[in-house]
């Protein structure tokens, strides 16, 4: 129904604050180097309002000063910018076709590198460590797990999670096809489990941001997932362009259920070779 | 006073778990002509497939689909967000998935879908809670009536579940309170 209405006091608001948190990602740009500017917005700026709620501040100016003379303020929005939420063998039907699709097209290859890029606390890596073990290619593997957040990078390194995730996780891993005892794969203790060194020993974590990093060589396999999603489309392209150049042809590329790389001028330069699942292989 | 004019562009629902009949009552009145899109959070389980896209898609005069990050909306489609991911809408009326953590012990959330929703359409959101038993979405509709958009909230009375509808109520001064069968020929108005 149309009616006729009065101009919406509200707009003006909408408008003044969407220049605000530009304001802010800008600043924190600046004075840290991290760049938020092309993430997606709806979830940067829901993380920005409900910190400034929990720590009482009244507006985005404030925050913004706040952001700017506080450093260790900063560092807890990073945390809560940063979204490490994770688990093992997410999506158990990647991980099958990983075993199933993907890792036979590389038997024979001397010496396979991978790199899962936004690796959060690690329950990734480790989850695909599992899967290089049971299909025998674990020592031909090396493994390189990026992320710009170093506390998650920290936690993954150590490899210590809770009973609960692990317990979670057991499922998923039947569902991945895993054929063997999950338990075999950590050490109780207490309420937590440590991840064996057998899985570790060929593992590497480090510090990489993938907007403002550039790439480090030739992997076979890159395995990004749940990334991209909270990415716009120009840095989505950017991070395709940078996955491209370090992929040889036939590489493959593993992104989230979710995520596709479909609306992207990378699209052609891909084959999407398993139509279920987001796994694409370069031309 | 300079005056414009105005007509709702989106509707957003919210109804957890056993809320399948209650979307087919409302969504089944809307017919092909129908030009909002709708943007719908069902709690359910991360397990269950995103079976409901396909049930309504069956049911309904409108194409009904599961929602893709970044796609754009598209009038008189409806959108179902996926088990297990957040679904949140954009300035540029665009759908964003996240898979951060569970908002009322829930993923997808109603609140993270309705507060994004106010900010990207403002008066211009129509939002409906129905049946439910959780708090979710109360906070959501809250900001939606704050942001001047229009505010629906099943009858209690009449709902499967009333827990939902009444958190709604408690938390915001709801424009309409209407039985299931009213609801859907309310938003065909729209
Ligand atoms: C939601 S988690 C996904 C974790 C894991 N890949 C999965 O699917 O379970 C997103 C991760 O991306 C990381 N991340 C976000 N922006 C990044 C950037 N610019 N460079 C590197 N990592 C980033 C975050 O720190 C976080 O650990």
């Amino acid at each position: 129904m149309i009616q006729s209405v009065p101009d919406d006091p509200h707009s003006e608001q909408k408008q003044n604050e969407s220049i605000e948190i530009q304001l802010l990602l800008e600043a924190i740009y600046l004075k840290y180097g991290y760049d938020f500017r092309n993430y997606a917005c709806a979830s940067i700026k829901r993380r920005i309002v409900r910190k400034m709620d929990l720590e009482n501040i009244p507006t985005l100016a404030d925050m913004q000063h706040r952001l700017l003379y506080d450093l260790d303020f900063f560092e807890t929005l990073l945390m809560d910018l940063s979204i490490n939420v994770t688990e093992m063998f997410r999506d158990p039907s990647f991980y099958k076709a990983l075993r199933e699709k993907v890792l036979p097209a590389l038997q024979g290859t001397p010496f396979i590198k991978i790199w899962i890029a936004g690796c959060a606390t690690g329950e990734e890596a480790y989850s695909v460590a599992v899967i290089l073990q049971e299909t025998g290619l674990y020592d031909a593997c090396r493994v390189y797990a990026t992320d710009f957040n170093e506390k998650a990078l920290q936690q993954a390194k150590e490899g210590i999670y809770t009973a609960e995730t692990i317990r979670q996780s057991t499922h998923n891993y039947k569902l991945a096809g895993g054929a063997a005892s999950f338990t075999d794969y950590y050490t109780a203790r207490y309420d937590n489990a440590i991840i064996d060194q057998s899985l570790k020993k060929n593992v590497v974590f480090s510090d990489h941001n993938l907007v403002t990093d550039s790439d480090f060589g030739e992997m076979n396999i890159i395995i990004c997932r749940n990334v991209l999603i909270y990415f716009n489309r120009t840095l989505q392209d950017r991070v395709f362009q940078l996955f491209h150049t370090s992929l040889p042809p036939g590489g493959f590329l593993c992104l989230g259920s979710k995520e596709s790389i479909g609306l992207s001028e990378y699209a052609d330069r891909f084959d999407h070779i398993i139509p279920r699942e987001k796994i694409y292989r370069k031309k | 006073m300079t005056t414009r004019p105005f007509r709702h562009e989106c509707i957003v629902i919210g109804v957890s778990a056993g809320g399948m009949e209650a979307l087919q009552k409302v969504l089944t009145v809307l017919d092909a002509g129908f030009s909002l899109p709708v943007v719908i959070v069902q709690h359910e389980a991360a397990t269950s497939g995103g079976f409901l896209a396909h049930f309504l898609a069956g049911k309904c005069a409108l194409p009904a689909k599961q929602a893709e990050d970044k796609e754009k909306l598209v009038p008189g489609t409806i959108y179902v967000a996926p088990p297990d991911y957040h679904l949140l809408i954009e300035n540029d009326r665009t759908l964003a998935l996240s898979i951060d953590a569970p908002v009322n012990y829930a993923r997808p959330s109603i609140d993270v879908l309705f507060e994004t929703a106010a900010d990207a359409y403002g008066r211009a959101l129509a939002g409906v809670i129905l049946t439910g038993a959780s708090v979710d979405g109360s906070r959501g509709l809250k900001k939606i009536k704050d942001a001047g958009g229009l505010t629906i909230v099943q009858d209690p009375q009449t709902a499967e579940a009333s827990y939902m509808p009444r958190a709604a109520l408690a938390a915001v001064e709801v424009d309409y309170v209407l039985k299931l069968e009213e609801i859907g020929h309310f938003l065909s108005a729209l």
